[in-house]
């Protein structure tokens, strides 16, 4: 053991830790500046817990990178039990904020089963897709397993409801199945098939998630009500120019006409304070992990943890184009975190951790 | 096959990297998307986005300027600035606002309330902008709003300056008033909100620009929910400039005393500059009652009362001149050499012309008379004859030259012009010819004939001072707030008329005589210390009976004839020129001529007489020195 361990130190790729960090160090001064002023004396208690998070979060990043993560798939199928459990526990017994159940109150941590759910679903979808597809690829048939697997976590997490998780949840997994050896023309059809279903989806979302809808398509239709995330989030933006108003000087952020400042539009925060230049270092941030991640999937030992450095970079990177694309305006408004960045505990303690499986898997691509 | 071992050895999953590959291209693509997106949203619309921004935090706070004063000759004002308790509402903070707004109209007793929410929500003020509801609540009601503080959400008393006229009713037609500006003013001017004053009425509206200054403002930073955190910028407001006005508030309250309850006008002007010394107009109105927003009841009254008491007779009251006209006709025929001052026409009470009887006020007749005895006896029949040889066309000209029947030019709205008529003009109004027999009657200031007193006064001073129009002024001067003058306003020449001064003599010392002689009609308007030349006059109300003169009182009140006294003093010299009308009073000599003695007592008292003593005999009118500003 302690010579291994030498050599995964050797192997340790700061890169990804080193990134890691830093988008959790640009979360935390967003935090901070969110909640500025907020309190007369010291620092807000959500700078000092998201601060607390980070520290937990590395350690638990550093313990997974040392960590073998082929014992990750022995016990894949656990690990996915025990988040359904978490999720059935959740809707049975689950704090509920703004109208959905999305929290079990730990005390010290509202755990958000969600964030396990989504490593879960990686962890188990990899385990399930780790054999080599026959030749030609996968078709339907050899996909109905995975969809099943994905299906029970994806409804639990909608009624919640928690319509981002599962949309991350549903993307996470074809991208695997597709990465994985789906054949093209099942690809295909699968698509076509999805494109074909989402006029029926509507019927099945709430009122307020229809409304989302129509104001990302028409902020203006209504700008003091469901539009308004879209409006200000824009004009936050937008009002940071080139180089941004500077730290503490967003007024969009400061004076509250932001909303979801240091979670769903955190990067609002960053991008006016610290302009198209700030928002370019953080995509570069984004771009460089991801980057990584996929060459890291690319030179990884074997199939498995191939795919897992997949399935974990397309955690981050589903996140980040679907978070940044909603604050920009691009994308209609779902809850959807920033990682590494946004405020929660949960969130960030899973993202670190996923980036110390993604160390692992790159440490130990000339072992065995 | 070694290569190829080795090389899968190196390349674990071969059948993944493809994909690999091409998803990392994708990813990379959709990641370029959303910097793209970031450039034009934090770099193309960077600046549009920022206006938001601002528009978002800052709100703009009017600081209303105060209202400058207004002051009377002698540096006294009329008005002032007072505390007034508004009832103020904040729709957005009433959780049912119609049905408070009910309440409180219930609670004040006073209506409008709705209203005025009504008409600010129609302008597109947001909720939390404060409407003032109702103005100028008296101590009951502002005791009532206190007490039923918990039942009325959103509602507040709130001090607001408010513009107060001091002497009440005292030269209400001039000052004017203030009033609550309306939704048609708003869209006219773009400075105004709603809610602020605006001069509606006389000099108030006429002078509104100097007087209303500039509202500053203030730029407050505000949270998402409203919350006032800090004062960005603040313009100071300008507090409005203050008018110095011509006019005497002494002068001004003698002559409202002495027209007294009856109907009437008078204009005192100084007949060296034209500026203008009292300006009187009866019945009258209280200027107090508007500026606090006036009730419909009220407004009402105000406006359907058969006397009309917003109207400035002084400047609206077109009436037949009367006798007074037989100045113009002396002026006209002198000058026209149609009449000689020795030219002598018979009086026996009355001229047949045309087939029809034109009768001298005196029945028994003048006899022999000449234009001095006529002026100051007021002959009718004489003026008969100069009038018919001079013609009406003739005579029109000079009358408008000396400022008849055409507009001053006063700053005040709704001057009249009155009427000149002419032959031109009578077609042009009637489609008909002038008949020679009209001439007559205009000759006597009646028929077709009419002028405001100010047209009058105007006439008076110009035969005073030698024959210069001047252009009639009320206001001498606009001041700032330390005193500073910013604009002076000079005497302006209207017209300066080239007439004989031996012809002005003439007919000056006639008028030195009408109050002089103890024959002449304004004999009640002599004064001990100065000469008074003056003019009495007769508007007859009822057309019929012209020509057939009837006894003053056996008519009703309604259909009894204006009295009119024109006059200027000192007679040499004069200082003061007044026109003055009572309606329905009679005779001129005996309604108009004390008020026009009041005001010229007083305005002597104040002013004593300048230049040569007063000549001691009644005739004396008749060889004082030639007014140096004819030419």
């Amino acid at each position: 053991m302690a010579a291994l361990d030498r050599r995964i130190v050797y192997h340790f790729d700061w890169t990804v830790c080193v990134l890691a960090l830093a988008l959790a160090g640009a979360g935390l001064l967003s935090v901070l500046s969110a909640t500025w002023g907020n309190t007369r004396h010291g620092l807000d208690p959500l700078v000092v817990r998201q601060l607390a998070w980070i520290g937990i979060g590395a350690t638990l990043m550093v313990a997974a990178a040392l960590f073998d993560y082929r014992s990750l798939g022995t016990h894949a199928y656990l690990f996915y039990a025990l988040a359904i459990g978490l999720l059935i526990v959740v809707a049975v017994a689950g704090h509920s904020t703004g109208g959905s159940r999305r929290w079990i109150n730990l005390g010290f941590l509202k755990l958000e089963p969600s964030e396990v759910a989504k490593l879960a679903v990686v962890l188990v979808m990899v385990r399930y897709l780790r054999e080599e597809p026959p030749r030609g690829g996968w078709n339907l048939r050899h996909v109905i397993i995975p969809a099943l697997l994905l299906a029970v976590p994806a409804v639990l997490v909608l009624k919640q409801p928690d319509l981002g998780t599962a949309l991350i949840l549903i993307l996470i997994s074809a991208t695997l199945i597709f990465v994985g050896g789906l054949n093209w023309r099942t690809a295909a059809v699968l698509l076509m098939g999805a494109a074909l279903a989402a006029p029926m989806a509507w019927h099945y979302l709430k009122p307020y998630q229809r409304e989302r809808l129509v104001s990302f398509l028409d902020p203006q239709s209504d700008p003091l009500g469901s539009g308004y995330h879209i409006i200000q989030s824009e004009i936050a933006i937008g009002s940071g120019g080139a180089w941004g108003k500077g730290l503490f000087k967003g007024t969009q952020a400061r004076l509250n006409f932001l909303p979801e400042q240091t979670t769903d539009f955190i990067f609002a925060v960053w991008a006016e304070e610290f302009g198209f230049a700030g928002s370019m270092l953080l995509l570069g941030l984004y771009t460089a992990l991801i980057a990584r991640g996929a060459w890291i999937a690319r030179h990884a030992r074997d199939r498995f943890g191939a795919l897992l450095a997949i399935g974990v970079t397309g955690i981050i990177f589903w996140q980040v184009a679907i978070n940044i694309g909603m604050a920009t305006g691009m994308l209609p408004v779902v809850g959807i975190t920033l990682p590494l960045v946004s405020y929660g505990g949960s969130s960030l303690i899973a993202m670190m951790a996923a980036m110390g499986v993604l160390i692992s898997i790159h440490a130990r691509r000339f072992l065995f | 096959m070694a290569r190829y071992t080795r090389q899968a050895r190196n390349r674990p999953i071969p059948r993944l990297e493809p994909r690999i590959t091409g998803l990392t291209i994708v990813l990379m693509l959709v990641l370029g998307a959303g910097a793209v997106r970031l450039y034009y949203l934090q770099l193309i619309k960077h600046h549009q986005l920022s206006e938001l921004a601002d528009r978002n935090r800052i709100r703009l706070q009017r600081l209303p300027a105060l209202r400058g004063l207004v002051y009377d000759a002698r540096h006294r004002p009329p008005v002032d600035t007072r505390p007034s308790f508004d009832a103020v509402m904040v729709p957005e903070d009433s959780p049912d606002v119609v049905t408070t707004a009910n309440r409180l109209e219930k609670l004040l007793g006073e209506d409008g309330v709705v209203k005025k929410l009504d008409s600010a929500d129609d302008q597109g003020r947001p909720d939390f902008d404060p409407v003032i509801v109702d103005e100028r609540l008296n101590w009951p009601q502002v005791v009532a709003l206190e007490t039923h503080q918990l039942e009325l959400p959103g509602v507040s008393l709130q001090v607001n300056p408010r513009r107060h006229y001091i002497y009440g009713s005292l030269a209400a037609h001039l000052l004017g008033y203030v009033g609550e500006v309306t939704v048609r003013d708003l869209n006219r001017l773009p400075d105004y909100r709603m809610g602020d004053e605006i001069g509606k009425f006389g000099l108030e509206r006429t002078w509104e620009a100097s007087l209303r200054g500039d509202s500053g403002g203030q730029e407050i930073e505000v949270d998402s929910v409203g919350r006032r955190l800090r004062l960005l910028r603040e313009i100071p407001e300008r507090p409005g400039n203050s008018v110095v006005m011509t006019l005497d508030l002494d002068l001004q309250k003698v002559a409202e005393d002495a027209i007294g309850d009856r109907a009437g006008a008078l204009v005192a002007i100084d007949p060296n500059t034209g500026y203008i010394l009292a300006m009187a107009s009866h019945p009258t109105f209280d200027p107090n009652t508007f500026a606090g927003g006036i009730s419909t009841a009220a407004w009402r009254e105000l406006t359907t009362d058969p006397s009309h008491p917003l109207s400035n007779r002084a400047i609206q009251g077109v009436y037949p001149p009367g006798s007074t006209f037989k100045i113009v006709d002396s002026i006209a025929a002198l000058e026209d050499h149609t009449l000689t001052p020795q030219t002598a026409y018979n009086c026996p009470g009355g001229m047949y012309y045309g087939g029809r009887e034109y009768r001298c006020w005196r029945k028994q007749g003048h006899g022999s008379i000449s234009l001095h005895r006529a002026i100051v006896e007021s002959c009718d029949v004489f003026f008969y004859n100069v009038g018919e040889r001079l013609g009406v066309d003739r005579l029109a000209q000079w009358a408008h030259a000396l400022g008849l029947g055409r507009k001053s030019g006063i700053d005040l709205d709704n001057e009249r012009s009155g009427v000149i008529p002419s032959t031109e003009w009578k077609m042009r109004r009637y489609g008909e010819r002038w008949y020679p027999a009209e001439t007559l009657s205009v000759a006597i200031g009646q028929g077709y004939v009419g002028v405001t007193p100010l047209q009058l006064a105007d006439l008076a001073a110009a035969v005073g001072n030698g024959g210069t129009l001047y252009k009639p002024q009320f206001v001498k001067e606009v001041d700032a707030l330390d005193g500073t003058p910013v604009k002076m306003f000079p005497p302006v020449v209207e017209n300066q008329l080239h007439i004989d001064p031996e012809v002005l003599d003439i007919v000056r010392s006639g008028m030195a005589g009408v109050v002089n002689q103890p024959d002449g009609t304004a004999h009640a308007a002599k004064m001990d210390n100065v000469i008074v030349a003056g003019k009495t006059g007769t508007a007859q109300v009822v057309k019929e009976a012209q020509g057939q003169r009837t006894k003053e009182n056996a008519l009703p009140e309604q259909y009894r004839d204006h009295g009119w006294f024109m006059a200027f003093a000192p007679a040499d010299h004069p200082q003061i020129a007044i026109a003055c009308i009572i309606e329905h009073a009679g005779h001129g000599g005996s309604a108009a001529a004390p008020v026009v003695k009041a005001v010229m007592q007083k305005y002597f008292e104040l002013n004593p007489p300048q230049g040569g003593p007063p000549a001691k005999d009644p005739d004396a009118g008749k060889h004082y020195a030639v007014d140096p500003l004819a030419d």
